[in-house]
């Protein structure tokens, strides 16, 4: 692929999703875009290029955005940050929240759905604390290819044999040959969406706790922050951010802090600056 | 180190899961039916039981139910590795006392992430 190309597509991607392509990761192009310059019965990459120079085809642009993101995720990803949620931030919002009773959780990139799942399954787990409770789940993803698949609620036989328990597998699907499907009640507990966090999130409202897991160490400096910051004002004073592993808030926005002795989890930062801790 | 005993009669299949067990730490032993995993578990209990279904002399759900009879035999921590994949199978599985159930094939990341779950790593 010559470099104009690189150039043109790399931008493309960027400024659709924060995806940010090193030159070094030609070749990623290149194999990922073949089967989707046939799909859209073009015969090469340049032709895609060709085509989108010379008019915006969205499902092309979508299609070159799915093909270049990584979708992977797995039902209680690192295990921690699910067993804190049950153990530690939701006992503190039934205690907090016991005058409204309403929690309100979004899962920010959700992928095909393990995620968003794996709390509805925590929720349901200890339903009876929650009688009365009125708690929303919110997906997003900015691939409607995943949100399909996350609401249909259906995955392989290697796909629940990754981080989902067998009692939550006997308990909660249901089997069709080699595919397992979630059960319809965890399904309703989510309420999935196609967004793109580059956009401002205030449409969807005001959370308690917000997953953002396993998306931002694909963007750069600038991308992280403008999220994490959007992010924040939509997120109560007391709430609680998830991110992956691999991911922080250090040296890229103030608005959240650490958790002391919690891995993974951040407040947003006080108004008086005082140190986030539970 | 933790034990495993690997009950597999291919002798393929107990060889990849050796591989796998050893590299996360496990001193591994082998037997190539029920019958001679019961007796191993009667002469030493293991941490943890890979355990296979269908075996000739002694079925895997077979050798489970006399495990948990023998003193102190609910201590091991039993995975099934099979190609039962079935949801019948697997209730079977766990009323019969497995703490985890793995469909085959698998890989060294199911194998990982179901032992670390039951707290086995
Ligand atoms: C590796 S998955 C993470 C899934 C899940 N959060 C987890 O931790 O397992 C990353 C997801 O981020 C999504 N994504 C990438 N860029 C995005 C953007 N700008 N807005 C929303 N989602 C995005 C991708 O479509 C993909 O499904």
């Amino acid at each position: 692929m010559n470099s104009s190309d690189f150039e043109f597509l790399s931008s493309l991607l960027y400024k659709q999703s924060g995806l940010v392509l090193t030159p070094d990761k030609g070749y990623l192009l290149e194999t990922r875009l073949q089967p989707v310059a046939r799909s859209h019965g073009l015969n090469s990459i340049e032709q895609i290029v060709s085509t989108l120079r010379s008019r915006r085809d969205e499902r092309l642009v979508n299609s070159i955005t799915d093909a270049m993101t990584t979708n992977e995720s797995l039902f209680f990803r690192d295990r921690t940050p699910f067993e804190q949620f049950k153990t530690v931030v939701l006992p503190k919002l039934l205690e907090t929240r016991a005058a409204k009773k309403q929690i309100r959780i979004w899962s920010a990139a959700c992928s095909s759905g393990q995620e968003p799942y794996s709390l509805s399954m925590i929720l349901d787990e200890l339903s009876a604390r929650l009688a009365g409770w009125r708690i929303e789940i919110i997906a997003t993803d900015i691939s409607s290819e995943m949100i399909a698949r996350a609401r249909s609620g259906i995955y392989s036989q290697f796909e629940v044999q990754r981080g989902l328990p067998v009692q939550l597998l006997v308990k909660y699907f249901q089997q069709d040959g080699d595919r397992w499907q979630l059960n319809e009640k965890i399904r309703r507990m989510v309420t999935f969406r196609e967004f793109n966090l580059l956009q401002d999130p205030r449409a969807l409202g005001n959370f308690d706790v917000v997953f953002c897991r396993n998306v931002l160490i694909y963007f750069d400096q600038n991308t992280k922050r403008q999220v994490l910051d959007g992010i924040s004002r939509q997120m109560a004073p007391d709430g609680y951010l998830y991110l992956g592993g691999a991911e922080t808030v250090i040296s890229i926005t103030d608005k959240f802090q650490p958790v002391k002795g919690q891995r993974g989890m951040y407040m947003p930062t006080g108004a008086g600056g005082q140190k986030a801790a539970i | 180190m933790k034990t495993c005993l690997i009950v597999d009669d291919s002798k393929v299949v107990r060889m990849v899961a050796r591989k796998i067990l050893e590299e996360l730490k496990f001193e591994t032993s082998e037997a190539e039916d029920g019958q001679i995993a019961l007796d191993v578990c009667k002469a030493e209990l293991p941490d943890a039981v890979l355990l296979d279904w269908n075996m000739p002399v002694m079925s895997g759900i077979e050798f489970l139910r006399e495990l948990r009879k023998l003193p102190e035999g609910d201590r091991p921590l039993v995975v099934f590795c099979t190609t039962e994949n079935d949801m019948a199978h697997i209730q079977e599985a766990l009323a019969a006392g497995a703490n985890e159930y793995i469909m085959k094939p698998f890989d060294s990341e199911i194998i990982e992430t179901k032992f670390s779950q039951i707290g086995l790593l």
